[in-house]
């Protein structure tokens, strides 16, 4: 296991009595690539800003390499901030936006053109040195940004969307980019983005967020897999929850049927929350499945086709590569190991929690 | 057709705005005291005016008055910018209403609200006074012209340059200046214009003994002005001219955006 | 933080030399030489004389700020029509002359307008009747109009300049004519430049007493002029405040407007 880097204990902020972080409690290792993920608003910015030392939380401490660095001002803190829209220095050439940092450091003119060739060639920009941010495309502006942050030798790069403004095609590029970037630096990436495919391609660890709370922190696989409320499962890809029962252990009875799963220690007939991913929905012949429903809209994805199903009183939301046309009778049928059994919200916090966008 | 309407038009107006002008450039050459008639060609008052006195001392009061109220109010209008834009909404909207009062007010009255204060607080009337004013009506100019530009700035340049290391007046030096230098600059040179070209309120505040060029004009009106002061102005809007035409010739290192 | 003092200096600043000496005038204004409360200075406005100048002034300050609206609308429209260097005319035109004092340019008028100036010489060789209004109310209005006309012109040219051209286009797509294009989407997008432009018009227009001064000869009085008399002639400086207070409830009226319609604050930009 890696040493632990930055320690956020008991943070909380509020702007104008608008509580935005509650209590939050966060660790991240040496050389992990963390992710803050949720929808507008969730305190996943602030969390960031609060590690860059733009903003001071009202309570907590920030604990960085066994140091508290709550207090220490932003230009003093051994970390650097990769900025949403880039932030360059519009005045200065490409070489004096990467050079900036270092200049401040009064580090000598040698290091400094060495680091600078080394940095535009890490982000595949040699030659970009006289060049203004203005004449760049997005995409590179965003690799300059990188650069300049990277020249400085953090230990700890804080990426605030950084990928928000490019377009589709070149956001795939960029994570490629930044996870081999991250892989030759060996620093510890801690990324913001409200967007779930980002998160789940690049992450070692995603930190769920929504109003002001952590909903969940783990590795993509278990945030997609385990989702443990249902905010989670909501915004981390599609899924149908269903309101059921706990029957009993590894027994669960939604809209009126039962369903085995592999879920244990709900206890007797408890109201339950269960989510069902549409790609493990399986459409069989009516009297095979443990519900029957007709096929109500169905689209070609591409690399499949999406159903609704209209099933026991429910509108299932189905992924499938065989193709059910409209009104076709079916029945349904899931694994057990597919079925996710979650705790119904019970406290006022975790009805927040419900709340999405 | 349409084109040719605009042209016209434009030249209309430019002959309106400088027939005035034109008239006290030929009125300098005139070697008639009287702006009636026309007394033959000469340049003695251009060789006069530096002899005379009065006239060289109120252009003096006038740049120095300009030049140092133009300063001051750069720097603290400059640095009133930041302030306010890091104001809450609705302290910036009374500020920036406060701000407005000497541009929407009548001149007559900011300048004798200006001699009342003064008065009643026991300062003398004279160069100070006048500096005093000219820095207050001259602050919001500054302002006017900064603001939007600060507005325009990405707030992230700021914290980016922190993050690198920067301190707050490096961050500001290096990062936030540069941007908002032209909006400086223009609010200078506004500032600088205002009060050279300001008669009312400096006539409020001047007190006896101390004279700006308007003023001198202002008490030589009754009398008859002196030729010297055509030849002055002659002098000032020429040199300007060429300043002006000389900056806009300088090629540009960068184009603008 | 400190980025809150550092508003300190200003806001002091705004309260000693703006906010102070403008409740001094409403002290004076509202008070006697023994310094109890009147309202005699402010209801001196009513009297014959007053009156007089106070319409006047109202009436000249009125059709000065009509014909520079006039004049100034076409100029903004073919201004923000030009595609290149409208910077540096807006500055010839309008910023340079102040380099040449205003007093000596306005009199110039005078030399213009004479009997036998120059204006009269090109009529009469042009066989048009001669222009007497030299000493006239004509005369203070045209000093007016030439010196607040850039007042009117640039705010009027940046409300222009910032009307989207699409916008402009979606209405001719939508079968808009030009005069309808015009009176429907330009001329209302263009209303708060117009607004300021007339604050920034009427305001020194209504309250000058240099131009009728200059052009005015001495017969014509404005309040502007009865105003500086109480201060520089008969040292009557409560009337002189209380005459101001009066002079400040019209400016307020003006102000009041545009700030209905400017809701920025900054129509007054440059």
């Amino acid at each position: 296991m890696k040493d632990v880097l930055v320690n956020l204990e008991h943070i909380s902020k509020s702007y104008d009595s608008h509580m935005v972080l509650d209590d939050l409690n966060l660790y991240i290792r040496e050389n992990e690539f963390l992710t803050l993920l949720g929808p507008s608003g969730c305190g996943k910015t602030t969390t960031l800003r609060i590690l860059g030392g733009f903003e001071q939380p009202d309570t907590g401490k920030v604990i960085f390499d066994g140091a508290d660095i709550t207090c220490l001002p932003a230009n003093k803190r051994p970390l650097n901030t990769v900025f949403q829209k880039y932030a360059l220095f519009t005045h200065m050439n490409i070489a004096e936006n990467i050079a900036f940092g270092l200049k401040i450091k009064n580090k000598t003119k040698d290091y400094i053109n060495d680091k600078i060739k080394y940095a535009l060639k890490l982000v595949n920009l040699d030659g970009y040195e006289k060049r203004m941010p203005d004449s760049l495309s997005g995409g590179q502006q965003q690799r300059i940004a990188i650069a300049r942050a990277i020249v400085n030798e953090p230990r700890l790069l804080l990426l605030d969307e950084p990928l928000g403004a490019l377009d589709l095609k070149l956001r795939q590029d960029m994570q490629y980019e930044l996870i081999r970037l991250k892989n030759e630096l060996g620093i510890t990436f801690i990324y913001v983005t409200h967007d779930q495919e980002e998160a789940l391609t690049m992450s070692d660890t995603i930190v769920v967020m929504n109003q002001g709370y952590i909903q969940q922190i783990g590795s993509p696989e278990r945030i997609y897999n385990e989702p443990e409320n249902a905010f989670v499962a909501d915004f981390i890809g599609d899924s149908n929850i269903i309101g059921g029962i706990m029957v009993k252990d590894r027994l669960v009875e939604i809209l009126g049927a039962r369903f085995s799963c592999v879920d244990e220690g709900f206890g007797q007939n408890k109201p339950v929350d269960v989510v069902i991913r549409p790609e493990d929905v399986e459409l069989v012949k009516p009297e095979e499945g443990a519900i029957q429903g007709v096929v109500s809209h169905i689209i070609f994805k591409g690399v499949h086709y999406e159903m609704e199903v209209q099933a026991g009183g429910f509108e299932w939301l189905v992924h499938s590569t065989r193709m059910f046309p409209v009104g076709t009778p079916v029945g349904i049928l899931v694994e057990p190991f597919n079925i996710q059994i979650m705790n119904k919200p019970e406290s006022e916090d975790e009805e927040a929690v419900k709340t999405d966008e | 057709m349409k084109n040719a309407a605009r042209r016209i038009y434009i030249a209309l107006i430019f002959i309106f705005m400088y027939a005035p002008i034109a008239t006290l450039g030929v009125l300098s050459f005139n070697a008639s005291k009287s702006r009636a008639k026309w007394g033959g060609f000469t340049v003695k008052w251009y060789v006069s005016l530096f002899e005379n006195e009065e006239i060289m001392r109120a252009l003096w009061n006038t740049l120095s008055i300009a030049l140092i109220s133009s300063l001051v109010a750069t720097v603290v209008g400059t640095i009133s910018c930041i302030a306010i834009q890091s104001m809450k909404k609705k302290g910036r909207a009374i500020v920036m209403g406060v701000t407005n009062i000497p541009m929407l007010n009548a001149d007559i009255v900011t300048g004798i609200s200006l001699m009342l204060l003064f008065i009643v607080l026991g300062i003398r009337l004279g160069f100070f006074t006048i500096l005093l004013s000219h820095i207050t009506f001259n602050i919001p100019y500054v302002i006017l012209s900064v603001m939007p530009r600060m507005k325009q700035l990405n707030p992230s340049v700021y914290e980016a340059a922190l993050d690198l290391g920067a301190s707050h007046v490096q961050a500001f030096f290096k990062v936030i200046f540069p941007d908002i230098l032209p909006g400086v600059l223009s609010g200078f040179l506004m500032a600088f214009t205002m009060s050279l070209d300001d008669f009312i309120i400096t006539y409020f505040t001047k007190g006896p003994g101390i004279d700006t060029l308007s003023t001198k004009i202002y008490t030589e009106v009754r009398k008859g002005i002196k030729p010297e002061m055509y030849a002055l102005s002659t002098i000032i809007f020429v040199v300007v001219l060429v300043l002006l035409f000389l900056v806009n010739r300088t090629p540009k290192d960068k184009p603008a955006k | 933080m400190n980025k809150k003092m550092l508003s300190l200096p200003y806001l002091f600043w705004c309260a000693v030399f703006i906010i102070i000496p403008l409740c001094m005038v409403v002290y004076y204004g509202l008070t006697d030489k023994t310094g109890a409360f009147t309202l005699a200075n402010i209801a001196a406005i009513a009297t014959a004389e007053h009156a007089k100048a106070l319409w006047f002034s109202l009436l000249l300050s009125f059709a000065g700020t009509v014909i520079c609206l006039l004049l100034a609308y076409p100029l903004a429209m073919i201004l923000s029509g030009m595609k290149v260097s409208q910077h540096s005319f807006i500055v010839l035109i309008f910023i340079l002359p102040m380099w040449m004092n205003f007093l000596l340019r306005t009199m110039a008028w005078e030399t213009l307008l004479e009997k036998n100036g120059i204006i009269n010489t090109i009529l009469h060789f042009l066989h048009l009747p001669a222009l007497n209004i030299i000493n006239t109310p004509s005369a203070i209005i045209l000093g007016m109009v030439y010196n607040f006309l850039p007042f009117m012109v640039l705010p009027i040219y940046n409300a222009l300049t910032k009307i989207d051209n699409n916008v402009v286009n979606a209405a001719r797509d939508l079968g808009a004519g030009s005069f309808q294009t015009f009176s429907r989407i330009i001329f209302p997008l263009s209303l708060p430049g117009v607004i300021s432009g007339i604050t920034m018009v009427f305001v020194p227009a209504l309250t000058t007493f240099v131009i009728s001064t200059l052009l005015g000869g001495s017969k014509i009085l404005l309040i502007g002029n009865v105003i500086e008399q109480e201060f520089t002639q008969t040292g009557n400086w409560h009337l002189g405040s209380g005459l101001s207070i009066v002079l400040m409830i019209f400016i307020l009226i003006n102000m009041v407007l545009s700030a209905v319609f400017d809701k920025d604050g900054e129509g007054a930009t440059l």
